[in-house]
């Protein structure tokens, strides 16, 4: 645990230093931190799954720290892809920030307190909504250093930052393809809760259940914003905006609230 | 052996005293062989571009050598040379590798950060390569000096920013549609700025090229030099949407493109970005264009401004490469050294070697009922006695380079203990970094 905070810490310095000073040395550097880092975060999860037998996404502490690790993997993958180095300095410390919460929060056997045994499906469900997650987080990353982007262009401001920053056009497919693929793992993560919810009480949806009110907003955002990109082609302003939004929406769904029903024993 | 350089640039000569010096490439072979012909020459370079003429060499004689080669260039272009030896620059030892690593590096350069010199000094290498008047000092030389100059362009903003109008505009288009290839540029109307924005946005691999103007012919004949299209004026809100950048100069009175045309040009386009320069004064499109969200509008203005900040931001990342520069020079520095003074160490080593073998011989010799063990230690015990004799000197010799007292102390050396003069062929065998 210690060792991954000393390396994404590290990776973090890295990033943070990339954006005073831009040196292929140092992007390669922070790159090679943050896989080493995130290599041995994965393997702690499995460490921890063979352990306990399930997934660490039973408290909101071992949530945050599986999340951090998954967004850290797809922030990776991004990185490879669109060779955009920045878009590290502002996701690695938020995963690290993460990383750090996580690690300051007692350690309770969220097992017996949320009685997830026997159900694939919840996992399933978990699984999926926290990939969807990390989607949403690169995007929300992307979709603000756009924001920043458009700002310097339009107002002629074009001072260090905005020549650390990739192209506008660029931050704006990251956005999009976060989105193409969170969005339809988010519904599919619904589906999934939808259908546990069924086996467990033959109800399909629990209005009362704050989570599932949260989630569906969230996903009423998204939907919106998937629908305007597909369709009209929106971009821009509006669309990194909605990001930003549903984001947020997604932060308090995830912290916020937790399922209040009745069957959890 | 010691690196010179001898020449002048655009801060010590006219540009008429520089065309009447400059070696031309076509007869590039002459000028290189008779330099290396020069007494005390070893290996020389020219470069000769239109903003310096320098002739790089490796020589022994330091004084000598400048002078000779300052006569040289004076006499191969019949020139007086009371007339030009008052605008001739020379450096010798660290002051010469700063020189070339500062030139390469574009740092003595009329627009500092500009690309072609790194090129310019590549090529007259590679004349000097194959007429083979460089040997194992300049090669290291230019090599290093192209390193160095890759890692100020790599470590610094020097030549990141683009200092002319033009170029500002390509680099912006770049920020805003990320890669340029495939993309389309509409000119409207007419100009010689445009026409240039044109030409360079094309040469970053915009592919497509609509013309538009008042005047259909004028704009079949434009398209015709780009090889792009040509249509009518009044078509161009409906063709709008099929630019990502447009450039436009013409000369009306009033604003061509206006905001909802723009608008709905977008949103043919799906909202993918375009980018409007405005070089018409007065100009062409209305400033609400700014405002529609995924169009960036630019004038000519705003371009300038940025080529003036990108200016004074060299300066500062200028800083910084001389920084890179002065470590560099440490560097090679230090390897010329210590080239110089390898010939001067062996020597040292195999006299001594020599005596200790010499005298080992004749004891043992002497020594009939020697064990093998006794005679395993004396070996040892010679071989000990002259590395701690050795050590304490030849590393001083080693690092005599930094305050400069290397000839001396190989001058006293090969004097003090009679070593052989280290012939070139000698010297041209040793290259350890």
């Amino acid at each position: 645990m210690y060792l991954i905070a000393i390396l994404y810490g590290a990776a973090t310095f890295a990033y943070l230093y990339y954006l005073a000073r831009t040196t292929p040395a140092m992007a390669a550097w922070a790159h090679r931190l943050i896989t080493i880092g995130f290599v041995v975060h994965l393997l702690s999860v499995i460490q921890l799954f063979t352990t306990t037998g399930h997934l660490p996404i039973t408290t909101l502490q071992e949530s945050l720290f599986f999340l951090s690790m998954i967004i850290v993997g797809v922030f990776i993958l991004f990185e490879r892809i669109f060779k955009v180095v920045v878009l590290g300095s502002f996701i690695v410390p938020l995963a690290m920030l993460m990383l750090a919460v996580s690690s300051m929060m007692h350690s309770v056997n969220g097992m017996q307190a949320a009685g997830y045994a026997g159900s694939r499906i919840y996992w399933v469900h978990i699984l999926l909504a926290f990939l969807s997650y990390a989607m949403f987080t690169v995007s929300c990353g992307a979709s603000g250093m756009y924001l920043l982007q458009q700002h310097f262009l339009k107002k002629k401001r074009f001072g260090a930052m905005f020549h650390k920053l990739p192209a506008i056009e660029t931050l704006d497919r990251i956005s999009f393809y976060c989105l193409a693929i969170g969005f339809p793992l988010l519904t599919m993560a619904i589906l999934a809760g939808i259908i546990r919810l069924e086996l467990m009480t033959g109800r399909l949806w629990i209005w009362s259940d704050p989570k599932q009110l949260w989630s569906l907003l969230t996903w009423a955002i998204y939907a919106v914003i998937f629908y305007g990109r597909i369709t009209i082609g929106w971009r821009g302003r509006q669309a990194a905006l909605l990001s930003l939004a549903g984001f947020l929406v997604l932060v308090f769904s995830l912290l916020g609230s937790s399922h209040q029903i009745s069957w959890h024993p | 052996m010691h690196i010179i350089v001898v020449g002048l640039s655009h801060m010590t000569a006219t540009v008429e005293l520089r065309e009447q010096v400059a070696f031309s490439p076509n007869s590039i072979a002459k000028p290189l062989c008779e330099l290396v012909a020069i007494d005390g020459v070893i290996e020389g370079v020219i470069v000769s571009t239109c903003n310096r003429v320098e002739i790089y060499a490796s020589t022994r004689d330091i004084a000598g050598g400048i002078a000779r080669v300052k006569r040289f260039m004076a006499d191969y272009h019949r020139v007086d040379y009371e007339r030009l030896e008052g605008h001739l620059y020379s450096y010798h030892s660290e002051a010469a590798i700063r020189h070339l690593f500062r030139v390469a590096s574009s740092l003595d350069s009329m627009v500092v950060g500009e690309p072609q010199i790194l090129g310019q000094i590549k090529a007259a290498y590679g004349y000097a390569s194959e007429f083979k008047t460089s040997g194992i000092i300049l090669n290291r030389f230019l090599h290093k000096a192209f390193s160095v100059a890759k890692r100020v362009r790599t470590e610094t903003r020097i030549a990141s920013s683009a200092v002319s109008v033009a170029f500002a505009a390509v680099e912006l288009a770049k920020k805003i549609l990320g890669e340029l290839d495939g993309k389309t540029v509409m000119l409207i109307g007419a100009g010689e700025m445009c026409e240039l924005a044109a030409r360079h946005f094309i040469g970053s691999g915009a592919a497509n090229i609509i013309v538009v103007n008042r005047t259909f012919e004028r704009a079949e004949r434009l398209a015709d030099d780009f090889n792009g299209q040509a249509i009518p004026f009044d078509q161009l809100p409906e063709q709008l949407h099929r630019a990502d950048i447009v450039l436009s100069s013409t000369g009306a009175e009033h604003a061509v493109i206006h905001a909802p045309v723009v608008e709905s040009a977008l949103r043919r386009r799906k909202f993918k970005p375009m980018f409007f320069i405005d070089i018409a004064v007065p100009r062409d499109i209305e400033s609400a264009v700014n405002d529609v969200d995924s169009a960036y509008l630019f004038t000519v203005d705003d371009l300038q401004e940025i080529v003036e900040n990108n200016i004074a931001r060299r300066s500062v990342e200028a800083e910084k490469a001389e920084e890179i520069v002065e470590e560099e020079v440490i560097r090679f520095y230090s390897w010329l050294t210590s080239l110089e003074v390898t010939p001067t160490i062996i020597a040292m080593r195999n006299r001594f070697n020599q005596v200790r073998e010499a005298e080992l011989n004749r004891t043992l010799a002497a020594w009939k009922d020697i064990s093998a063990d006794d005679e395993r230690r004396l070996q040892a015990l010679t071989q000990g006695i002259i590395n701690k004799l050795l050590h304490a000197p030849l590393t001083k010799l080693k690092q005599s380079g930094q305050g400069g007292r290397t000839d001396l102390y190989v001058d006293a050396l090969c004097n003090l203990f009679e070593l052989q003069e280290p012939a070139d062929e000698e010297l041209a065998g040793e290259d350890q970094p």
